[in-house]
């Protein structure tokens, strides 16, 4: 094994994923998340992103589908039989689109049930909540509130809170931004930030919003059509040209893809 | 006055056994959206076993805990085996493998313990008393205290532990509740065992009021004008159901029957619950209590 190998936490190795048995939707994905970064994984709608962090979180037996070529590894073994229970206990834990917040519960109440797979002393798991209300000192004051009569980023909050309350290593975060204002995308990002520097919490976090991701982000791959057409790190992203010009909005001509630009097409540095 | 009284408190006590069998529907419907046709059997299958390895001499208090230990084997087997492999299929088909599961039930209860009727006999006298006039039954009243401390002992489960709250996350949203890794098989086999419970509660009050009889599973089919009232999410909804239709379906037997001329008895008991039903999901399809879906912009 070579050095950057023992820092990599999670591995994503040419994975192939299929819907109902004949819809194809990844088509050889590879990825990467080193131990404490940030990882984008960027694309438009449709481009395979909820697909990838279920395929690592193990959700997509719900929805009939399957990895059928591939693997998954955390932490150097492969995960990709397990139960979303048992990696949620290993500590990737997926934060979904849309947020799925239990609606008839309070905020504290959906916090709590974050703590569901841990054996955790009271006195711990109130620690805990303190610490996640120090990061979110708003959802301290919405702690009894029911979660569906809160604001959409109150929410995101509360989502992610619930998250951490599961003291994971990893956290799969898939749109934070959708449907937010500006500003509050711009606070839940720097939080984000913020556990990953604070609590070590690495993430891999799929955006379409694809400046804000790269502002918060060390690392980035593109996603486009199930296949991962360009990565590079944040700052090397970001000054791209045709990352400006295709996702940025940088450009007078509007969206085009990146299929139409030849030397991008079927990147497959993992095989290489 | 004092007539109507009487009539009144006696249909709310007896609402109170529909209730009981109403709630096991309830705790399953919430959990997993299963509307469980079986829970009139299952609760005519904890009162037959209990009644019978009673006759077979065993102690009162040790038949309930045998018994009772029967029907959370009961509840979580039939999530095991019945519903599981059947996860992510249409509700239609849930809905057919309970009513299966129903004519199994009473299967294996009348192979095990044979088809007579038994009588339950409870640790209570059944002595009417006078409260102002008013006469109430005292087994009415022993009912009624018994599912008030069911109905409290449920919600302190469900509101302070871990595992009443991992219920009420699963209730609300399936995938989130995947996600954050609460196990749903082992939620649901604990569902469908506490459903067990309240079965064999049912069961034993029931059988100790109309005898154990074949007849029992039809009880269910009582719960289900309770259930459109209240609304089939809610256990508040449950009881206060089950009131409604005790006490209207009395009040109906000997107000409205007597006005139209029929001898008491003729049977409008069984047909008024679920007129008021038919009624009422017309005016308020979600129930009383049910969950309105929160909706937010
Ligand atoms: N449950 C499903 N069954 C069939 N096709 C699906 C399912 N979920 C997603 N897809 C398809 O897979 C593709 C990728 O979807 P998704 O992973 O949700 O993309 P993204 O998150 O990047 O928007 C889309 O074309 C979508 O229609
Ligand atoms: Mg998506």
């Amino acid at each position: 094994m070579d050095q950057s190998a023992n820092s990599t936490l999670l591995s994503v190795n040419n994975i192939e994923v299929i819907y109902d048995h004949v819809i194809l939707v990844l088509k050889g994905v590879s990825l990467g998340v080193p131990e404490g970064q940030i990882v984008a994984l960027l694309g438009a709608n449709g481009a395979g992103k909820t697909t990838t962090l279920k395929a690592v979180s193990n959700l997509l037996s719900a929805e009939r589908g399957e990895v059928t070529k591939g693997s998954i590894e955390f932490r150097g073994t492969r995960v990709d039989r397990l139960t979303p229970a048992e990696l949620v206990r290993r500590g990737v834990i997926q934060v979904m689109e849309g947020r799925h917040c239990f609606e008839h519960l309070t905020v504290e109440e959906n916090l709590l049930t974050g703590a569901f797979t841990r054996k955790a002393s009271r006195t711990e798991i109130r620690r805990d909540l303190e610490l996640v209300y120090s990061y979110f000192p708003r959802l301290k004051e919405r702690r009894a509130s029911l979660a569906g009569y809160t604001s959409g980023g109150e929410q995101q909050m509360t989502a992610i809170g619930r998250a951490l309350m599961a003291r994971p290593s990893m956290i799969l975060l898939d749109e934070p931004s959708m449907g937010l204002a500006p500003q509050l995308v711009e606070e839940i990002f720097g939080i984000v930030k913020n556990l990953n520097e604070k609590e070590h919490v690495s993430f891999l976090l799929a955006e379409q919003n694809v400046l804000m991701a790269l502002r918060c982000a060390d690392y980035g791959y593109i996603l486009e059509n199930g296949r991962v057409m360009m990565d590079g790190t944040a700052s090397d992203l970001a000054g791209n040209e045709d990352v400006k010009e295709f996702y940025l909005g940088l450009s007078k001509a509007g969206r085009k893809s990146f299929r139409d630009v030849k030397h991008y097409r079927r990147r497959k540095r993992w095989l290489a | 006055m004092t007539f109507f009284f009487e009539v009144l408190i006696g249909g709310l006590l007896a609402g109170v056994m529909y209730s009981l069998v109403a709630l096991g529907f309830v705790l399953i419907y919430k959990a997993s959206g299963v509307f469980n046709f079986a829970q009139g059997a299952m609760v005519f299958f904890a009162a037959l076993t209990f009644i019978s390895i009673v006759e077979r001499g065993m102690n009162f208090w040790l038949a309930i805990a045998v018994t009772l230990a029967v029907m959370i084997a009961l509840g979580f087997a039939i999530e095991r085996v019945v519903l599981r492999p059947l996860v992510n299929q249409p509700q239609i088909t849930l809905f057919m493998a309970t009513i299966g599961l129903a004519y199994f039930v009473e299967g294996l209860a009348q192979g095990l313990w044979g088809a007579q009727v038994h009588a339950i006999e409870l640790p209570i006298r059944d002595v009417p008393f006078t409260v102002a006039g008013v006469n109430v039954s005292q087994f009415d009243l022993f009912i009624s205290g018994t599912a008030a401390v069911l109905v409290i002992a449920l919600a302190l489960f469900f509101n302070y532990t871990g595992i009443g709250r991992a219920l009420r996350a699963v209730a609300d949203d399936h995938q989130a509740a995947l996600s954050i890794g609460i196990p749903l098989e082992r939620i649901w086999g604990i569902v469908w065992a506490v459903a067990g419970f309240v079965a064999l509660v049912a069961g034993l009050l029931w059988g100790s009021r109309t005898g154990v009889q074949f007849a029992l599973t039809f009880t269910a089919l009582k719960a289900l004008p309770v259930l459109i009232l209240g609304g089939f999410d809610s256990i508040a909804g449950a009881i206060v159901g089950g009131l409604i239709v005790g006490a209207a379906e009395k009040l109906a037997e000997v107000y409205i029957g007597s006005s139209l001329g029929l001898n008491i008895g003729t049977g409008i008991e069984n047909w008024f619950p679920y007129a008021l039903a038919i009624l009422f999901l017309l005016v308020r399809p979600e129930g009383l209590f049910g969950e309105k879906r929160i909706e937010r912009v």
